[in-house]
């Protein structure tokens, strides 16, 4: 391994003006968040640049734990060298030799921040694929379609030979746009809500909604293993989770309300509990995997009548997707395998066998008028229980996690 | 008695059967139950398959329980054949049968199969691959050690080929080889591992097919859709978890258990060169110690597999799933051996648990029988 460190560039952090500093720092967090379990790394961070010094450490393992990072662009494997032409030359080739035994075309791409070195880009990027040509058997220079770019940059500090980038995930570094309240029922759709929250900056809480006995353990579970899913992309690898005891309210819903109403209703009661319990938090918008079109409750009218009970923002990342495209998400982030597992949640029980798809705001509040919901509404902000999902940190209890171990 | 077939089948560990036992008293739910005690099953599965996983370090595969490698053959080769009707598949002559017959029946169907010659070396081999793959091969399915012979095929670098034809899928049937070398899903790029668990001092009934995520296989047993509806049947849990533990106990031993088997190995090799009328079969340059093929001009296998039995010293003429009949082994004809040599040959095949007394018995009772019979 030639490697010894890997440079890391910033996403659209680039274009933040005066906040630059501020998710720059976001994302050295993160990334140092994230690669806290090799102890041997070092961190070296310069005006515009990152660098994770490797130290000995798989260069491999650390570059799959940065595909997890929001906010990061793309990355390299770096090797470092002095600022010497020959040994630049040389550098160059042991990194094309390890990187690409095979016949390859190639061009040499110099950035020269030093500028006290003696040869300009163009000399340098000339004499390296000059190197390269002489000393390799399957080498051709193709300036225009390249499958391989080789970058070498002269800084002060040293210079530089990487061959290819890695891109990152994009966006920007979670936390650093604020706080959102992701509804999660335990579908393929709200986790790649949750995800693609993430990747715009927004750091999540959920919020789940249990109607024992209607609704099971294994249902709450399969959402807590959905969330250390998408937990894998949070700030610290943990995402809370606030868990409505549903059942007395849905119940009176179902008792109460006429049965075409019943769906749009529980969800204008769901988004009530959800803004109070946000308002709570102190979070300011909330989130969930509404996607058109897909069920009842996602028609446009319904989306209207189910909205009106609140005026906080609520963000439907998925609303546009197709159901395929939403899958590929869900498989790209590894929770559609947990997604499909056949429980009952709040949402598939007490289903009317013909809901309404065109209700109305003013209908529903004439139902809703008939009895007063508000003392259970409270009651399910109130008693909330909330945990804390951190990745690895789940699944069956201590005891008999120890007892399965015990016998493998 | 002294029991050198290993490679047919080998004794249920202590430990193994430990697990199985505790895990069928305390976990016989059904993994796929809605309720709690279903899920506590299902917990044991979900532990035995990352525990798998792990000792593969495969970090983007899948476990499917079988009943065992003929099916995980099967599934595996079939499976993916279903969706590329007509397409190209590479394989050798010196498969088992599970997947032999498999390919016979799919060139039936209209498949085309090219087989590898192994009896090249390693390096050729690997050329031969590159030759033949094309971009309608959709699969090359190869075992790593042959039961017969021990000679093993060069896996990983037929994987970095396989690797540059992303339609190609790589199925290895590492039956004979887990526990002894090394597998490494990840290194060898393997899309479909199939493996067996009573090879590996494992229970009978209970085998594997590693399989890399999101590769779409029709199942061969429908039903209930369990294991991610790709192989029906109430899934055997505790199976399941005794099988985790033998491949973990076999694992952690690996390395060294090699070294004391290739002692073994090279001991009972100079006997059995120093008998007048012994050839040695299984002298590849890439030999699994824990296996070898010989013959007694004059006697043929089946004669000295009972004559032996006489002395309580068991062993094997071809493998135990075709020994049954009267032809000679494909496997030695596809290596080249004349037909006299593949009707004499038989197998003596090591575990762990083999001793130097025991197979300095065996050799003592060949040595008797040999003379006795020529």
């Amino acid at each position: 391994m030639i490697y010894d460190r890997i440079l890391v560039r910033y996403g659209e952090l680039s274009i933040k003006g005066k906040n630059r500093k501020f998710f720059k720092n976001a994302l050295h967090r993160a990334i140092r968040f994230k690669l806290a379990p090799f102890t041997d790394l070092a961190f070296e961070v310069t005006r515009d640049r990152f660098y994770i010094l490797l130290n000995g450490t798989d260069a491999e393992v650390v570059a799959e734990k940065l595909g997890e990072v929001f906010g990061l662009q793309s990355f390299s494997l770096a090797a470092k060298t002095e600022n010497d032409i020959d040994a630049i030359k040389q550098l160059a080739l042991a990194v094309v030799q390890e990187q690409y035994p095979g016949p390859t075309k190639f061009k040499v791409e110099t950035k020269r921040a030093n500028k006290d070195f003696f040869m300009q880009s163009g000399e340098i990027s000339r004499a390296v694929g000059g190197y390269l040509l002489a000393n390799t058997q399957n080498l051709k220079v193709d300036v225009h379609q390249p499958d391989m770019i080789l970058n070498v940059e002269v800084r002060r500090e040293g210079s530089f030979v990487m061959a290819g980038a890695t891109r990152g995930l994009g966006g920007f570094p979670v936390g650093s746009s604020g706080k959102g309240l992701l509804m999660i029922s335990g579908g393929i759709d709200s986790p790649v809500a949750g995800y693609l929250m993430q990747k715009r900056g927004v750091e999540i809480e959920a919020i789940h909604f249990a109607s024992p006995p209607y609704t099971s353990d294994r249902a709450l579970q399969k959402v807590v293993d959905l969330l250390e899913k998408v937990a894998v992309y949070a700030a610290k690898g943990e995402i809370r989770l606030h868990i409505v005891p549903f059942t007395k309210l849905q119940e009176e819903i179902h008792k109460q309300m006429p049965d075409a109403y019943e769906m749009t209703i529980m969800r204008r009661m769901m988004y009530r509990v959800a803004e109070g319990v946000a308002k709570e938090r102190g979070i300011m918008v909330m989130a969930n995997g509404e996607s058109l079109g897909q069920v009842a409750s996602q028609t446009l009218a319904s989306m209207n009548a189910i909205n009106a009970v609140t005026s906080m923002p609520i963000i439907r990342p998925v609303a546009t997707y197709d159901k395929l495209e939403i899958i590929d998400i869900a498989h790209q982030i590894d929770t559609y395998e947990t997604s499909i597992l056949p429980f009952e949640d709040c949402c598939t029980i007490f289903v009317p066998k013909s809901p309404a798809t065109n209700p109305t705001q003013e209908l529903c509040e004439k139902y809703e008028a008939r009895f007063d919901f508000s003392d259970l509404v409270a009651d399910c902000i109130r008693d909330v229980e909330t945990r804390v999902i951190s990745v690895g940190n789940t699944g069956p209890s201590d005891e008999v996690a120890a007892e399965i171990d015990d016998l493998l | 008695m002294i029991y050198l077939d290993h490679s047919a089948t080998t004794n249920v560990a202590d430990e193994v059967m430990d697990t199985f036992v505790k895990a069928t008293a305390n976990f016989w739910g059904n993994p796929s139950s809605l309720h709690n005690f279903g899920a506590l099953a299902e917990q044991v599965l979900i532990k035995s398959s990352r525990q798998v996983l792990d000792l593969f370090s495969a970090n983007h595969h899948q476990v499917i329980f079988t009943s065992g490698a003929t099916e995980s053959n099967n599934l595996a080769i079939k499976g993916l054949a279903r969706h590329h009707p007509g397409g190209h598949i590479i394989t050798t002559h010196i498969e088992h049968p599970s997947v032999y017959e498999v390919c016979l029946q799919l060139e039936k169907q209209g498949y085309r199969i090219s087989y590898l010659d192994v009896t090249k070396s390693s390096a050729e081999i690997v050329m031969e691959l590159e030759r033949l793959i094309t971009k309608d091969t959709f699969l090359v399915s190869c075992m790593h050690v042959n039961s017969e012979m021990g000679l093993i095929l060069p896996i990983k670098e037929m994987g970095a080929v396989i690797a540059k034809h992303p339609k190609a899928k790589y199925h290895v049937d590492a039956v004979q080889s887990v526990g002894k070398l090394e597998v490494n899903i990840t290194d060898m790029n393997i899309d479909l591992l199939s493996l067996s668990a009573h090879k590996i001092h494992g229970i009978k009934g209970v085998g594997a097919l590693v399989i890399r995520q999101n590769l779409q296989l029709e199942p061969q047993i429908v039903g209930g859709g369990q294991m991610g509806n790709v192989r029906s049947g109430t899934v055997n849990a505790p199976g399941a978890a005794s099988f985790a533990k033998a491949l973990r106990l076999v694992c952690e031993e690996r390395t060294r258990n090699f070294e004391s088997i290739s002692q073994l190995h090279s001991h009972v090799l100079s006997r059995l060169q120093a008998i007048k009328d012994v050839q040695v079969n299984s002298c590849f340059h890439t030999q699994s110690p824990y296996i070898i093929n010989f013959c007694v001009a004059g006697i043929r296998g089946e004669t000295l597999v009972h004559a032996l039995e006489e002395h309580g010293v068991y062993i094997s003429s071809k493998s135990a799933c075709s020994s049954k009949t009267k032809k000679a082994s494909y496997v030695l004809l596809a290596l080249g051996f004349d037909e006299s040599v593949a009707l004499e040959s038989v197998r003596v095949s090591f575990a762990h648990t083999t001793t130097m007394e025991e197979v300095d018995g065996f050799i003592t009772a060949l040595k008797t029988e040999i003379a006795k019979l020529t």
